[in-house]
């Protein structure tokens, strides 16, 4: 099965940039993606530029509106992805708990709808 | 009409249930298929049963089952190819063991997959009455107190969770094992709990609390080098054996200290009990062994003076450090103030309180009042016994605190 595995942390929150912890923690994303990748899990997977550079886009009455930011205002913004074949949702839970972020944010994991 | 036909073959089902479906689980891969279908052969059985059951009652279901899977599924008026596949597949083949008569037990694998956490928990104790239990929806809802429709929904939801988002149909890999383990233990625990559960004028829903043990007597067969699951068995069986000297004939709520202890159920204090010690030889006492070990002290003693405090207190202080919670903490303070004093256990708990939330937890309130009323200063004892009223959602034990609380005396 294909599981999205959704990071979602606040973007002053965990390491950041400058900081020493920094180093650490995105080694353990090069750390984890060659895992999945060694693994043959790997599907896809990115990080996303932070939210300040988002915009949302919806079409009422045929009019297209454009709005600055993501939709929902909450602290916690989605910050990246990996899209991981797994054989059962146990084994893609392990994978999420090994993402580093999910020691500061959480990692929603979510099947992918496959249309037979 | 037959009733008593019914009501045998009713049982027989039941008792077959939860293997029959595990071993139909493992053979169609689909839980909610499985489950539909077994369904199906039970409501055949019922009315061709009615002039003698046949020869092996649990191969007749499965073999019927299994057929009406073939049909549910060929039915499904846009199956997809998978679906025709599986059909055929289910056609074509008999799992090797059934050639040689004998079902296999999948109960395990469909224990951790009903109790898994990605599950909403009221959803995994419905889920595992179903599917292991044997329960009827309609059943679960009265259990729970919940409308039939509601209750089929929420089985509904967790079932299509179970299959859309791939939660599997195996054993737990060594390094997850305890701590789903754990969480199977915590749901069949819950069950017992609610079977116990003090709710309007009702103390006891026997129903629950058997079916919590059965499922326990099952779990500890199916895992019986486990010593939390021995435990967690003794530990139902003992609390269980109080059942009938809880409530006294008027409904009204009977605590430890004024209860019948012949009317305890003697079997059962024996079968707890020696289960309690085949878990705590097992190595470092878990959660449930110490609960059970703490339950086997009282169970032993012939009168409430009789009673092994410093035993049940040094129980309850490991407790406190293995599992700590309001519950434990307020039973320690009991413990002790029979061991240390009313004084002593009085700053125990309200050095608790002070990095615990006790406020609006109705036992804090009750127990501080009998320290205090113990301790001569019954206005602040009679302030406590009004919030421990106000906070009880039962009648029964409002009733007793209001007991208390008349008979405190003010000078």
């Amino acid at each position: 099965m294909q599981y999205m595995l959704l990071i979602y942390n606040a973007e002053d929150n965990g390491p950041q940039p400058g900081t020493e912890e920094f180093g650490p923690y995105m080694q353990g994303y090069v750390d984890f993606t060659k895992e999945v990748q060694d693994a043959g899990k790997m599907l896809s997977g990115d990080a996303l530029q932070p939210t300040a550079t988002s915009s949302t886009v919806s079409v009422r009455g045929g009019k297209t509106e454009v709005m600055d930011g993501p939709f929902a205002e909450t602290k916690e913004q989605l910050g990246g992805f990996y899209i991981l074949d797994c054989d059962d949702l146990d084994e893609a839970l392990a994978y999420a708990a090994k993402i580093p972020d999910a020691a500061y944010g959480r990692i929603e994991v979510r099947p992918v709808m496959i249309f037979d | 009409m037959q009733p008593p036909v019914d009501a045998h073959i009713t049982r027989v089902i039941r008792e077959d249930w939860g293997r029959i479906l595990s071993a139909l689980t493992a053979h169609v891969g689909n839980y909610a298929l499985a489950e539909d279908s077994l369904q199906d052969a039970v409501v055949v059985a019922l009315d061709k049963w009615q002039h003698g059951l046949p020869e092996h009652p649990d191969a007749w279901l499965l073999t019927v089952a299994r057929r009406k899977a073939v049909d549910r599924l060929r039915r499904t008026a846009n199956a997809s190819r998978k679906e025709q596949e599986l059909a055929l597949f289910l056609e074509q083949t008999r799992p090797d063991q059934e050639e040689a008569g004998v079902i296999p037990d999948h109960r395990l694998e469909l224990i951790f997959a009903c109790c898994h956490p990605a599950l909403e928990e009221k959803s995994r104790t419905a889920l595992t009455l179903r599917a292991i239990g044997g329960l009827t929806t309609p059943e679960i809802a009265a259990a729970f107190l919940d409308k039939p429709d509601a209750m089929a929904a929420r089985l509904t939801r967790a079932k299509r969770k179970i299959r859309d988002a791939g939660i599997p149909f195996k054993l737990p890999d060594a390094a997850d094992l305890p701590d789903r383990v754990e969480a199977v233990l915590r749901v069949i625990y819950l069950i017992f709990n609610e079977g116990f559960r003090t709710n309007g004028a009702t103390l006891t829903r026997a129903d629950l609390a058997e079916e919590a043990i059965r499922l326990g007597r099952i779990l500890s067969a199916l895992l019986p080098q486990d010593a939390e699951v021995k435990a967690l068995l003794a530990l139902m069986l003992l609390g269980d054996s109080r059942r009938h000297t809880r409530m006294d004939d008027a409904g009204g709520y009977v605590p430890l200290e004024g209860q019948n202890r012949a009317r305890w159920d003697k079997a059962k204090i024996r079968e707890g009990t020696a289960l309690v010690k085949q878990a705590l030889a097992d190595g470092p006492a878990g959660p449930y062994a110490l609960q059970a070990a703490i339950n086997a002290v009282h169970a032993e003693a012939t009168t409430f003076a009789a009673t092994d405090w410093p035993q049940i207190a040094a129980l309850y202080d490991l407790l406190a450090v293995r599992a700590p919670n309001p519950v434990v903490a307020i039973n320690q303070a009991v413990a002790r103030s029979y061991v240390d004093g009313a004084e002593a256990a009085l700053s125990l708990l309200d050095q608790v309180a002070k990095t615990a939330r006790l406020e609006t937890y109705q036992p804090y309130h009750a127990c501080r009042a009998d320290l205090l009323s113990r301790l001569d200063r019954p206005l602040e004892a009679a302030e406590n016994y009004r919030a421990a009223i106000a906070l009880s959602a039962s009648t029964a034990e409002k009733a007793f605190l209001a007991q208390r609380l008349a008979a405190l005396d003010p000078t």
